[in-house]
């Protein structure tokens, strides 16, 4: 009787672990066909090709400024005039509406300094995407009320047309809906005159 | 339906859900539906079909995610496909050689129709849904070869749909309209992108009253013979759940060996040209599972009759279940039958094979005997066939058939 | 008994629709050459490749397009193995066009990896006049949209012959004589293994020794074509080494779980049988 038992036991042992092998065989095998369908909507070789940009700085000349596309995006390149720096490092951050640098290329919590607003000591290049923080319009260059003026023009500070945000010379949030100083993003010098974003 | 023992769920909250959405009843009705006892691994390719369908749409969604519509961008966007999307030139070839592989298990499912009667009285609508289906997935397939816009892509196109300036008064106005110009061009190219989208759920619906004309009077099975009790039964799952299962993952190694080791064998070189509608190829040559199609429609000398011709070989199908007068279901008890079976399918491969080819000289010869021969297997040998034929005695029961090794004593009913 | 008949029927099916090795429109078989690449097993020799490239890049870039390839691609798994330094160097000797700049006019720039390589020539128009009428194809898919030679079973025994049609063609001008030089055509050559008839507006693009190599490989005509064939058949197939080991361990898997189940249902069926 006993062994009758027993044989039935190991029967069923080894029946179910045969359906359980084979469960999960099947089970591994589900979750890797299923990978390439999910990772087919991840970014693909030709955007990722495009996830850095490199810009050379030498064609812009002081109080001039480029705007590129970057994943996307566009991003402002400002060669600032000496007049701009002064102006923007006679801010004290903590009075600021924003007060954080909210530049990927310090430590995060830094204040917004101007000198946190650049990369090293190359304080005259401003690199920042040029997409406003309150609800994503392309803020217009050499306006706003925090830009130097000179008899009738205007030279740095960023206005945004869409809701009236106000930028000073370092691209920070002086007046107006937006929460946050222009974004700063990923940045190196390759030399003086060559930077590679992203 | 309701009040089945095994779908009546336990909990709370399962049975609130029941009583407002008895889902439960169809799956339940699904795994313990009772199937013949005897089937083969003949049986297993309507279980294969629906996973081909099932991986076809999958895959076709996830290549539309990166797919362009446009003439000028389409052949580039598959291109696109197969160098830059993650794992794109995965999902390419397996929609590509699924498709084949889809025809293939079709054409199996088929001819295990034909040879086993599967198309006899009550089945007959049955029948009719599948051949269908096979009508709504020769288009799907046809329009999908043409949207990465090869040289084939575009010059297959041009030749199928100029046919329809065969038809008589409104050929012409009819070939404009699928146009949507004077030539095959991008309006062709949007709509076929669209119908190659919708066609694939069309082909849920009729595979969905596919399965339920087929449980109302319940399988066919090899010898044919009804089923008298529960004796000659098993539940769906696991006996079938698990066979169909081995069955598919033996199928799926030979879709994966095209698709990782031969992903271009089933294609055509050409197609890696991109469309030009000045240059025209050295050979129009369709996708393989047409060639026999192919083959009939160059056979007849004239082109609205060669058009006839092309679709009255698949029209005739409709009809097959009142052609063969044939008491007698299955082939295994018809050894005449048998013969002209096997005959009939070395006439298809052969029209496959001239499709091939040429239309010159012997091969169009071979081509008009054997499209002549399709026929006469449809409209004369059938019919005569159940008329004069002496069947062998059947089998007292699908039990006995499978359990017993009784002589079969009971004369053919 | 049907299994056997009908595997039977399957061979002869498969025989018949096999046909000769001939080739379309007196196309001549290509000569059948070995590569690395080849077989389920079969992967791209990277100094081949990087042979390969140069002799693309300093013979055959001057009149053919390679358009679906960009540069970051020769710094890709599976390819010639070129650093993303290397690639970008690379890049950089070329020129492509952008814009357009602020003043609206389109200007060159030297490459960068994320671009295409650039078409020798604006437009098929330019091309074909500067080219005695004939467009030279893109040599991106080439080793895909030919065939060396005809017949199913020949493609399944020896592959559908791309890489080695266009070996052939390079190695294959011959000098005609007698009748064929009488109807020879107005700036064409002879080649019995061109696809569209044998007289190719091409002239014999290599001589021996025109491409010398970094490591010193062989660079007779048949060195160079079997290299260049080769390089092409990696832009034509820049994910055959990731295709084939993912085919492998596919396939042990799908067997593996096809014994399980075979196993499952014969443990499930033994209780009614």
């Amino acid at each position: 009787m006993a062994t009758a038992e027993h044989a039935e036991h190991a029967d069923v042992n080894r029946r179910d672990f045969l359906y359980i092998a084979t469960g999960a065989v099947a089970a591994v095998g589900g979750a890797l066909a299923v990978w390439p369908l999910i990772n087919q909507m991840n970014p693909d070789a030709s955007v990722l090709a495009l996830a850095t940009v490199e810009v050379d700085l030498s064609p812009i000349a002081a109080g001039q400024a480029i705007t590129l596309k970057w994943r996307g995006n566009p991003v402002f390149v400002r060669h600032r005039t000496p007049a701009e720096i002064e102006a923007a490092k006679a801010v004290n951050p903590e009075e600021l509406i924003d007060p954080l640098a909210r530049n990927q290329n310090v430590p995060e919590g830094s204040l917004a300094t101007d000198q946190n607003r650049v990369v090293g000591e190359k304080e005259s290049f401003l690199v920042m995407m040029g997409v406003c923080t309150h609800l994503g319009c392309v803020p217009i260059g050499n306006a706003g009320e925090y830009a130097l003026v000179e008899g009738s023009a205007r030279t740095g500070g960023w206005f945004c047309p869409c809701h009236g945000s106000h930028y000073d010379t370092a691209g920070r949030i002086r007046k107006g809906p937006a929460p946050e100083n222009l974004a700063i993003p990923k940045y190196e010098y390759l030399s003086d005159t060559l930077i590679r974003i992203g | 339906m309701s009040g089945h023992p095994h779908s009546q769920p336990k909990s709370a909250l399962g049975r609130w859900f029941y009583e407002r959405l008895p889902l439960s009843d169809l799956t339940s009705h699904l795994m313990d539906y009772p199937t013949p006892r005897n089937l083969n691994y003949w049986w297993t390719f309507g279980g294969i079909l629906a996973m081909m369908l099932v991986i076809q749409i999958v895959t076709g969604i996830v290549l539309v995610m990166h797919y362009t519509a446009h003439v000028d961008m389409a052949f580039a966007s598959v291109e696109h496909i197969m160098r830059d999307v993650n794992y794109g030139w995965l999902l390419r070839y397996l929609h590509a050689n699924g498709a084949s592989m889809f025809f293939v298990a079709v054409y199996i499912h088929i001819f295990r129709g034909m040879y086993y009667g599967s198309y006899k009285a009550p089945r007959e609508v049955l029948w009719m849904i599948g051949v269908l289906i096979y009508l709504v997935m020769m288009a799907t397939a046809f329009m999908g070869y043409v949207l990465p816009w090869g040289q084939m892509s575009f010059w297959g196109a041009k030749v199928i749909t100029n046919l329809f300036s065969a038809i008589p008064f409104f050929g012409e106005a009819i070939t404009t309209w699928l146009w949507g110009g004077y030539a095959v061009d991008n309006p062709t190219l949007n709509r076929f992108f669209s119908l190659h989208y919708l066609l694939p759920f069309v082909l849920v619906g009729l595979v969905v009253l596919h399965i339920w004309s087929l449980h109302v009077p319940g399988n066919n099975n090899p010898a044919g013979i009804t089923v008298r009790g529960g004796q000659d039964t098993l539940p769906f799952h696991p006996y079938f759940t698990m066979k169909d299962s081995f069955a598919t993952v033996v199928f799926l190694m030979v879709l994966a060996a095209f698709v990782f080791f031969l992903p271009n064998y089933l294609g055509h070189a050409i197609n890696y040209q991109e469309a030009d509608p000045l240059v025209t190829p050295a050979h129009i040559v369709p996708e393989w599972y047409y060639l026999p199609f192919y083959a009939i429609l160059r056979a007849i000398p004239d082109k609205l009759g060669g058009v006839v011709a092309m679709f009255g070989s698949i029209l005739i199908l409709f009809v097959l279940p009142w052609l063969d007068t044939s008491r007698v279901r299955s082939g295994t008890y018809r050894p005449i039958f048998k013969q002209f079976f096997w005959v009939f399918v070395i006439v298809c491969i052969g029209l496959g094979y001239l499709g091939s080819k040429p239309p010159e000289g012997a091969y169009v010869i071979w081509a008009r005997i054997l499209t002549a021969y399709y026929f006469i297997h449809f409209l004369v040998i059938l019919p005569l066939l159940g008329l004069l034929e002496s069947p062998k005695p059947l089998p007292p029961s699908i039990a006995d058939a499978v359990l017993s090794r009784k002589k079969p004593t009971v004369p053919a009913e | 008994m049907k299994l056997l008949k009908t595997l039977g029927l399957a061979a002869t099916g498969l025989a018949l629709i096999a046909g000769a090795g001939l080739a379309a429109e007196g196309q001549k078989e290509a000569k059948d050459v070995s590569y690395s690449f080849e077989g389920p097993f079969g992967h791209f020799d990277k100094g081949q490749l990087q042979r390969g490239y140069k002799v693309y890049k300093e013979v055959c870039a001057a009149c053919h397009a390679m358009k679906y390839v960009s540069f970051r691609n020769l710094a890709d798994p599976g390819g010639p193995g070129f650093s993303p330094e290397q690639a970008k160097a690379l890049a950089a000797t070329y020129t492509v066009q952008d814009g357009p700049g602020e003043d609206g006019e389109m200007f060159e720039r030297p490459g960068i990896p994320s671009d295409r390589f650039p078409s020798p020539f604006p437009n098929d128009k330019a091309a074909a006049n500067a080219n005695g009428g004939a467009v030279p194809p893109d040599l991106s898919l080439i080793t895909k949209s030919r065939a060396g030679w005809y017949g199913t079973i020949e493609h399944l025994i020896h592959g559908i012959g791309g890489p080695e049609y266009v070996f052939s063609v390079l190695t294959g001008y011959e000098e005609p004589h007698g009748e064929l030089k009488a109807e020879q055509p107005e700036g064409k050559y002879y080649n019995p293994y061109f696809a569209s008839g044998h007289w190719i507006s091409m002239a014999p693009p290599l001589v021996d020794g025109q491409v010398t190599f970094d490591d010193g490989a062989p660079n007779t005509v048949a060195d160079m074509s079997r290299d260049v064939s080769a390089f092409l058949a990696w832009t034509a197939e820049p994910k055959l080494e990731e295709r084939k080991s993912m085919g492998f361990a596919t396939m042990i898997y799908l067997a593996v779980l096809a014994l399980l189940l075979y196993l499952v249902k014969k443990k499930l069926w033994a209780r009614v049988h």
